[in-house]
């Protein structure tokens, strides 16, 4: 390689001359890439954000069991957990598109003619159905002792449930939602088959620009896997801090090499108290 | 049968089936089948048109067995040079950006692309006059490269199939498409679906992207190119063509 030459040439040379990809292409596009990465974010976390809100009194009418609203609630997560997010998206976008009625009514425009809105509002109703039932099964699990000690505190059942139920709650459904928001993620390249730039569908559009076979794909591919990377990581710090004391204890198992530090350590701490 | 045996008569079985797969000359051409009437697919699932009539006469006309295989648009050529199939007949411009990854056949039609929007409406297709129009067209096609250069501040949409842009454009959430003119008549404006529609503007001019005419795209140096090119001359002269052409359209679509 000739030192002087730029990075920019060095690349077009090996795109041309060595490798079945071409980076040129991929590099020329990046900036593209980054908008379709922002589209994914704000589609993904938008949803789980306005999901989350929606999930949590549906979660708790399911654990308590309140009649007629649980049931009906069960049928609406049933629904949205057992059909593909595909076709839930292709029913708000091709499915509601179809009728005069539902174009001339005051939710076609600004809302139900843009494909931005139709995503939103099937991932949203899909992330809230999950949602729903693992924090359901979370409220559930809280044990019996804990809502006892919070009565014979003298909470009223509201700060019961915010001080005691719910955040234990959440911090049980913590490792289920962190495969929630990657899942939900993932289910997000659905915005490109509905003409969203996102992620996928620019590289979609670099693959159909240039009649190109895996760079658009490859591309958004290392993107998915930053971001994916990112979020376990927040996750994982997420559940260091709030999970901490279910971790186990770093006790010492019997062994001589634990013993012989325990000794160490004990003959170091009575010097200091000397 | 012992458990080796039932594995060995598999073994030979797939064996089997993996020669009988090399072994014929089969050539397998690549259609689409969302784009009447040049391709579209029947309710028993058979496919027929324009182009796969073409393609069934030109391996008559070069003696081969040939075999149809299905494939969305976008992925049209990519699955062309992952050996997928071997051609590809699904009316496509040979553009010198697709040069760059296959080669062609000489045309076997030419037919100019037009915008289609609502009866009646007037846009000024400048640069500045289509600002934040929503137009469709296919994903992968040339009309993508046209649109994208010469109305680049326009809200440009891109779909899978041909007939998920004529649906938006019914339900209004485009303001125009762009496609073959012929395509764009028997597929959509002499329709139910149609109605009230019609083409906006002239036939667009824009050779760079839209081309010099639709071929058959074949891997770099396939010399299967110069088969084709010869078949399709023979089916011009001995009349095949005109009986496949006047099926589907009134004029003859070879062009000049």
């Amino acid at each position: 390689m000739n030192p002087e030459r730029s990075f920019y040439e060095y690349l077009e040379s090996f795109s041309e001359n060595q490798s079945p990809i071409d980076f040129v292409l991929i590099y020329d596009n990046l900036g593209r890439f980054f908008d379709g990465a922002l589209v994914t974010l704000q589609l993904t976390f938008l949803a789980l954000l306005v999901g989350g809100l929606i999930a949590v009194p549906l979660a708790i009418a399911r654990a308590y069991r309140k009649p007629f609203l649980s049931p009906a609630i069960r049928v609406y997560t049933y629904v949205f957990c057992g059909t593909p997010l595909l076709v839930q998206v292709y029913l708000f976008y091709f499915g509601l598109g179809q009728f005069t009625t539902v174009q001339e009514s005051f939710l076609w425009d600004p809302i139900l003619s843009n494909p931005w809105w139709c995503v939103i509002i099937a991932f949203t109703l899909n992330t809230a159905a999950y949602t729903t039932e693992f924090l359901r099964g979370a409220i559930e699990a809280t044990p019996h002792g804990e809502v006892e000690a919070a009565k014979a505190c003298g909470m009223s059942p509201f700060t019961r449930m915010r001080l005691v139920i719910l955040p234990n709650a959440f911090r049980r459904a913590l490792p289920a939602y962190s495969n929630e928001v990657i899942f939900t993620l993932h289910g997000s390249v659905i915005a490109s088959t509905v003409t969203l730039q996102d992620l996928l569908g620019v590289g979609r559009w670099l693959n159909g620009r240039y009649y190109l076979a895996y760079e658009g794909f490859l591309t958004a591919m290392m993107f998915y896997m930053a971001i994916v990377f990112l979020i376990t990581f927040a996750f994982k710090m997420a559940e260091k801090r709030f999970l901490g004391h279910l971790r186990p204890r770093e006790t010492s198992v019997p062994g001589t090499a634990n013993i012989a530090a325990r000794v160490a350590r004990l003959d170091h701490h009575s010097q200091n108290l000397r | 049968m012992t458990l080796k045996q039932t594995l060995l008569a598999s073994a030979v079985g797939t064996l089997t089936l993996m020669a009988g797969m090399a072994s014929a000359d089969t050539l397998r051409i690549g259609v689409e089948g969302a784009y009447p009437p040049f391709s579209k697919k029947e309710a028993d699932g058979t496919l027929s048109g324009f182009d796969i009539d073409i393609a069934l006469a030109l391996c008559e006309e070069m003696n081969r067995e040939c075999e149809l295989v299905e494939q969305e648009w976008d992925g049209m050529i990519p699955a062309l040079i992952a050996r997928k199939y071997d051609a590809i007949v699904a009316s496509m411009s040979i553009t010198e950006d697709r040069k760059k990854r296959v080669d062609f056949s000489e045309k076997y039609y030419f037919t100019p692309s037009r915008f289609v929007a609502k009866e009646g409406a007037t846009y000024e297709m400048t640069a500045d006059g289509t600002k934040d129009l929503k137009i469709g067209v296919l994903r992968g096609t040339t009309l993508q490269c046209h649109v994208e250069k010469a109305y680049p501040e326009a809200d440009l949409r891109l779909y899978n199939t041909q007939e998920d842009v004529f649906a938006d454009l019914v339900a209004g959430r485009l303001d125009m498409q762009l496609n073959n003119t012929l395509q764009a008549m028997d597929g959509f404006l002499n329709t139910e679906q149609g109605q009230g529609f019609a083409f906006l503007g002239d036939d667009v001019d824009d050779p760079d992207c839209l081309g010099e005419g639709t071929g058959i795209a074949v891997r770099k140096g396939d010399k299967l190119a110069g088969e084709l090119s010869a078949a399709i001359k023979a089916i011009r002269a001995d009349g095949t063509y005109a009986t496949i052409n006047d099926k589907y359209f009134d004029v003859d679509i070879y062009g000049k």
